[in-house]
């Protein structure tokens, strides 16, 4: 099947455009009327439901961070009652209070419509055995792409996450066609299976990852599908928009979000001022059809950039590129801006050392003092302590030359840095400022 | 001469400069009951190359590489040195004459005498050189 709802994915633009005017402005009305955060946002912002007459007056709308739901805990902004929900799901607290998302039927219908959506245009349907291993529970990870897999007609394996031998007996025992799990998660499971001599290319049928909850590189997916003889397919989403909900089609070329359940945008983070289609800036979307936890123009931290051109597939729906980094994961070393992923993309261009890597933050004296853990390749590994040094000395300059900030590096041993089976913690800070 | 029966073989393991590496190391040998002759340590920043030489080197290799340390053989050659005050000029002196580089070197006393290690650019050639110039090499066969 190529689409799986063809009337929709493959609209004309001038009318996806011209629904989601319609729906916009039918769910300002609704929150200024209803809801009490929104109608004080509204009014603070000196803006009315009145004043929105085209869809590109989405400008004039305030913004919603994530603190105004750590705020607003547990659900104070929801506008639905509870004998309405018919689920909560709570994000992981890491940086302060958790939050909670509530979710009416509707609510998931159209979660699970979305990922039905977006699994048929990876390819998958009815016959296909799809491994679900992100967590089930309060994360919406495994839930979601649950449901979303079921509603495609695809068979579930409900692993969730850990337990990697099982998982790949599993893999081959029933036939697994695709896996839906973190990137850091799929290296992993490839690396055991390699310990457990299985070839994941010849002994499994596996030949599709839907690969989200982290940020990951374009270099991280050459290198994942020539070794595991698979395609690997970015998935998009967090919980405050339901979970994980887009993702790219098989042209790989960005994931498609669909318009008539959200509305996109590029913001400059500092200034707040939309940016054009091809210009880098903070993602931020307004669902235009959530009843439990409305969302308007909620910036949610990602840095990545729009393609609003139709898609090669035939899709009209906008796509949006691979994340690029987080506004606050965002390091600033000795005044530079410097992400995570530029470190893991220069990585990927050494073949000495392995794909996985910690970046040490600290003060020394006035100074801060950037330092990247890496683990040397077996195949790379000298007697000589001058070869090592050597080696050492390529990393640096390499980083060095990609971030444009010095940096130490420090080579370990290999599979001695921490491999996380839920969203990986690359960082440490222990800069006090 | 047949140079190969004096080339010993050498294990070096990477290791991470933490507390508890070399415990590691020596602990698996010594399950595996590979005895240790002789090994040094060398070190540089955050990382060190534990380099040993062992009866047993294919059992060790085995063991260490399943613990998941990045470990690789090395080729080294073992003089005899007398055990007495100046036995070690008597064979650094015939090296240099012999204009033999050195990479890296290690010794240890037993009881049969003391042994130099060598690691050195040519192996070969310097087994001839050394063999030549007076010096005592050790077969390998000695070690395992």
């Amino acid at each position: 099947m190529k689409c799986w709802d063809p009337r929709i994915e493959e609209m004309p633009k001038a009318e996806l455009q011209q629904m989601q005017y319609k729906l916009l402005k039918s769910l300002v009305y609704q929150l200024y009327s209803f809801s009490p955060f929104y109608h004080d946002r509204m009014k603070e912002q000196n803006v009315h439901p009145d004043d929105i007459h085209t869809l590109s007056d989405v400008k004039k709308l305030p913004f919603m961070f994530k603190r105004d739901l750590r705020d607003n805990y547990p659900d104070k902004i929801f506008t639905a009652t509870q004998d309405d929900l018919v689920r909560y799901h709570v994000s992981s607290g890491t940086t302060g209070k958790p939050t909670v998302v509530g979710y009416t039927q509707n609510d998931l219908d159209n979660w699970t419509t979305s990922l039905a959506r977006a699994l048929t245009s990876l390819g998958l349907g009815r016959g296909d055995v799809i491994q679900v291993s992100y967590g089930y529970g309060l994360f919406t990870g495994g839930l979601g792409l649950h449901y979303g897999s079921e509603r495609i007609g695809a068979t579930v394996i409900p692993t969730s996450v850990g337990n990697t031998e099982r998982q790949i007996e599993l893999m081959q025992d029933l036939g697994t066609t695709a896996i839906a799990c973190t990137p850091s998660y799929l290296l992993h499971l490839g690396e055991v299976a390699e310990k457990m001599g299985v070839d994941i290319k010849k002994d499994t049928k596996l030949r599709c990852g839907i690969l989200g909850a982290e940020p990951w590189t374009e270099r991280m997916r050459i290198r994942m599908e020539e070794w595991l003889g698979i395609k690997a397919y970015d998935i998009y989403g967090t919980s405050e928009l339901s979970g994980p909900m887009f993702t790219e089609c098989t042209e790989q070329t960005g994931f498609h979000v669909w318009s008539d359940i959200a509305l996109v945008e590029i913001i400059d983070p500092k200034t707040g001022e939309q940016l054009a289609p091809g210009e880098s800036g903070e993602l931020t979307i307004t669902i235009l059809q959530k009843e439990a936890l409305p969302m308007i123009r909620y910036r949610i931290g990602d840095i990545t950039q729009i393609n609003d051109e139709v898609c090669a597939c035939g899709r009209t729906h906008p796509r949006v590129d691979r994340i690029q980094g987080r506004v606050d994961d965002m390091l600033i070393i000795r005044g530079i801006n410097v992400f995570p992923s530029q470190v893991e993309y220069a990585l990927m261009a050494i073949p000495e050392v392995g794909q996985h890597f910690q970046i040490v933050v600290d003060r020394k004296g006035a100074l801060d003092d950037m330092l990247v853990r890496v683990e040397l390749n077996k195949e790379s590994f000298s007697d000589k302590i001058t070869d090592l040094m050597h080696i050492s000395g390529k990393v640096e300059h390499k980083l060095r030359n990609a971030l444009n900030v010095n940096v130490n590096v420090e080579l370990v041993e290999p599979g001695s840095l921490p491999r996380y089976e839920g969203k990986s913690k690359k960082v440490v800070d222990r800069r006090s400022l | 001469m047949d140079v190969k029966k004096y080339v010993v073989k050498q294990i070096s393991v990477f290791s991470e400069n933490r507390p508890g590496r070399l415990a590691a190391i020596a602990h698996a040998l010594g399950e595996e009951k590979v005895n240790i002759l002789a090994f040094s340590i060398a070190e540089a920043s955050g990382f060190g190359v534990v380099r040993a030489l062992v009866d047993h080197p294919e059992k060790a290799h085995k063991k260490l590489t399943s613990l998941g340390f990045n470990v690789a053989f090395t080729e080294v050659i073992a003089v005899h040195m007398k055990d007495i005050p100046g036995g070690l000029y008597e064979v650094a002196k015939i090296l240099g004459d012999a204009k033999i580089n050195i990479e890296y070197s290690y010794a240890y006393s037993g009881k049969d005498g003391a042994v130099l290690i060598l690691r050195v650019d040519h192996v070969e050639e310097a087994i001839e050189k050394i063999s030549k110039s007076g010096a005592t090499l050790i077969e390998s066969s000695v070690f395992h």
